[in-house]
């Protein structure tokens, strides 16, 4: 039985969403360059590396530690194939090498997925962790395609300026993307495909009975999260202005799970809500004394006990909120339905 | 694996054949080929060169020796508890960081640089201490974080990934980031003579690969023999039952975790004076432990074995046969070995559902 969600329910969604995205798209009006750029823009792009990781975690129960690498994978591929220094001598259009990186970054997705796709729960997560240090190492290792000191200065497409001294650009974009994979992993979850992977998440026997070929969705689903992930890739490059292994290594994969379990494992908005928090305390942080700028046990404190106390993250906390708030205002104690690719017991 | 039970019942090898589907039967062809064709490279490479062949492959044994003793522990503890304790790496950097630290102290140098000696008692004392406090780590950690959220295997993970991003930070802040080396003692020879082709080669890399046998052994015998043994055993295939039967299954599960972690020290600190002390350590031996147990299917301590020896041949192989100016791809040859064996086996070479 579904009942409609009661109307403060609602409101403490919409509220805060509606004015999320008011102050977004005016946010070059509202905060300083450095800010824009430092946090801001940051954060989206991390956010959609994260939304990569929650859709395949919320929608098809695959807890990736690859989506880095596979950004990095995109984000190679397109240094390479423009201009930069570093890397191959090849100078393509920037456009048509953001293109060929994600289109690449999928195919690596694709050709990984249909290998991981037969393990599952902690085996998936432990070969994605795997691939994510190799292709580290092995960025780290060729110097044909990068080396240590990886691929800098790479050409950007006009239109994204440089991002240190006009930001405004680069932010819109990463917000268009930002906004675009929002709504198309919400799209999904309402497809025949999208409710074929829950149902995998949720059982995968029950779903191969039924005739479905789970190896084979499964897959693809690891193809489109590397699809999104390679947005991310190649937004950070064009706002890193460079690529190095540095920037695909074990602490960076870390990173973006950690901004994914922060903000909520099994919700999609967790993704940028984790990714701000994120991108927030790192810059407050930077400029502390009091923890010595060590950043990473700040992080990896508050990591663990948001893993330890709240498992559904900040949105989960959010969720209980507003839960509570309506019942009571509502007066009943039925539980609120549980909005698509949430899970109501996280293993 | 209804294939099998068909085949049972018909003891030709056709029928047996027919009853493979056929894409497992192209797959293990194809693997066929292709170890066919590493034996055929690796054979003529060693015909070329005798005397490289030998000292590589014995790189590949010891290094395999230490990956072993290092994925010992991380399997031994996944198998009873279902832990993937991704803190393993960091245990095991943090056991070279204590022994160089205290081997530092005790000879009172401040530095013992690469290839120095010291007495015994300032190999052993840290090497003691070093890996009984890791043990400790860990076993704090499991009764901290992990006893009371059993049966969660992806919360634990995170835990752990908690723990050593924290680690990995206090380390570096504390130990700073350049490779030192922990001394030897002196009462080891540089290098023994190997009778073949006039070859001498480190002693201390032998040593490795002795005590990863006596590891193995001993775990073996442990796991075989003894009543501790029966109970883990036991544990592995029924918590619930076992601890109906009067057994403190806690206690069983604070020993392995124990036991695990100290075999983390162990690695470190024989690592860390077969190789160096670094910071970069815990990410590059958790990744090697989840080759191992990749390759050689979780809990299992021949798996272990097999994977270890695996990895350690391809890597030390793979530096050097692969065709000139191609030799920093060796990386690939690891993924390339784990691909091979999940197309097969998704579960590694001697794991089993849980």
């Amino acid at each position: 039985m579904i009942r409609p969600a009661p109307l403060v329910e609602r409101a403490l969604w919409w509220g805060p969403g509606l004015a999320i995205v008011l102050v977004l798209l005016f946010a070059p009006l509202l905060f300083t360059d450095f800010y824009l750029s430092a946090v801001i823009t940051k954060a989206l792009w991390l956010g959609i590396a994260a939304a990569s990781l929650i859709f395949l975690a919320g929608y098809v129960g695959m807890i990736s530690l690859g989506q880095v690498a596979l950004y990095g994978v995109a984000g190679f591929t397109m240094a390479n194939l423009v201009a930069a220094d570093g890397g191959s001598p090849i100078a393509w259009n920037p456009w048509l090498g953001a293109l060929v990186g994600i289109l690449a970054c999928t195919g690596v997705g694709l050709f990984f997925g249909a290998i991981a796709s037969r393990s599952y729960g902690i085996y998936f997560l432990m070969i994605t962790l795997a691939f994510a240090v190799i292709a580290s190492l092995f960025f780290g290792q060729v110097t044909q395609l990068s080396g240590f000191g990886g691929v800098n200065n790479v050409d950007r497409p006009d239109i994204v300026s440089n991002p240190v001294t006009d930001p405004a650009n680069l932010f819109y974009i990463a917000l268009g993307a930002a906004a675009a994979v929002y709504l198309l992993i919400r799209y999904l979850g309402r497809t025949p495909f999208g409710l074929a992977l829950q149902g995998i998440r949720d059982d995968p026997s029950r779903m191969r009975a039924l005739g479905y070929n789970v190896p084979l969705l499964r897959m693809l689903a690891f193809g489109l999260g590397a699809l999104i992930a390679a947005l991310a890739g190649i937004l950070s490059v064009w706002w890193n202005t460079r690529i190095s292994p540095g920037s695909i290594d074990l602490a960076r994969t870390l990173d973006v799970l950690i901004i994914a379990v922060i903000g909520g494992l099994y919700r999609l908005e967790g993704a940028w809500v984790g990714a701000i928090v994120f991108t927030v305390l790192d810059n407050w942080t930077r400029g502390l004394d009091v923890v010595g700028g060590r950043f990473n046990t700040v992080i990896g404190v508050i990591f663990l006990a948001i893993v330890l106390l709240s498992p559904g993250g900040l949105m989960g906390i959010w969720q209980s909120i507003t839960d509570f708030a309506g019942r009571r205002l509502a007066g009943t104690d039925s539980a609120a339905p549980r909005p698509v690719g949430e899970k109501a017991h996280p293993s | 694996m209804n294939g099998e039970t068909a085949a049972a019942a018909d003891p030709a090898w056709r029928a047996r054949l027919a009853a493979v589907p056929p894409r497992t039967l192209a797959a293990r062809f194809l693997i066929g080929l292709v170890l066919a064709f590493v034996a055929a490279w690796v054979g003529y490479k060693a015909a070329g060169n005798p005397r490289t062949f030998v000292i590589v492959g014995l790189n590949g044994l010891t290094l395999a020796g230490l990956y072993f003793v290092v994925a010992s522990g991380f399997t031994l503890i996944f198998g009873l508890m279902r832990v993937v304790n991704m803190a393993h790496g960091s245990l095991y950097m943090l056991a070279g960081f204590f022994a160089l630290e205290l081997q530092k102290r005790l000879s009172g140098d401040g530095g013992s640089g690469f290839g120095s000696s010291s007495t015994v008692g300032d190999w052993v004392i840290p090497l003691v201490v070093a890996c009984l406090g890791v043990a400790v780590i860990g076993l704090v950690m499991q009764q901290v974080f992990l006893r009371w959220n059993q049966g969660q295997d992806l919360r634990q993970a995170l835990i752990t990934i908690a723990i050593s991003i924290i680690i990995a930070d206090q380390a570096l802040a504390h130990f700073g980031g350049i490779a030192e080396e922990i001394a030897a003692p002196d009462v080891f020879p540089d290098s023994v003579a190997l009778r073949i082709y006039g070859l001498t080669y480190p002693f201390f890399r032998i040593f490795v690969l002795l005590v990863a046998i006596a590891v193995g052994l001993a775990l073996w015998a442990m796991i075989k023999r003894t009543r501790f043994g029966m109970i883990v055993r036991a544990g592995v295939d029924d918590r619930q039952m076992v601890s109906a039967l009067g057994i403190n299954i806690q206690l069983v599960f604070a020993g392995a975790f124990f036991l695990g972690a100290l075999l983390a020290g162990l690695g470190g600190v024989l690592g860390g004076t077969m190789i160096s002390v670094n910071k970069g350590n815990d990410t590059t031996y958790l990744l090697f432990s989840l080759i191992v147990v990749i390759i050689g299917g979780m809990g299992s301590l021949a798996g272990a074995a097999i994977g270890a020896l695996a990895l350690g041949l391809v890597d030390a192989f793979g530096d050097v046969y692969l065709p000139e100016g191609y030799t920093n791809y060796s990386v690939l040859l690891i993924f390339g070995l784990l691909v091979l064996v999940l197309a097969v086996r998704p579960l590694g070479l001697f794991g089993r559902p849980a």
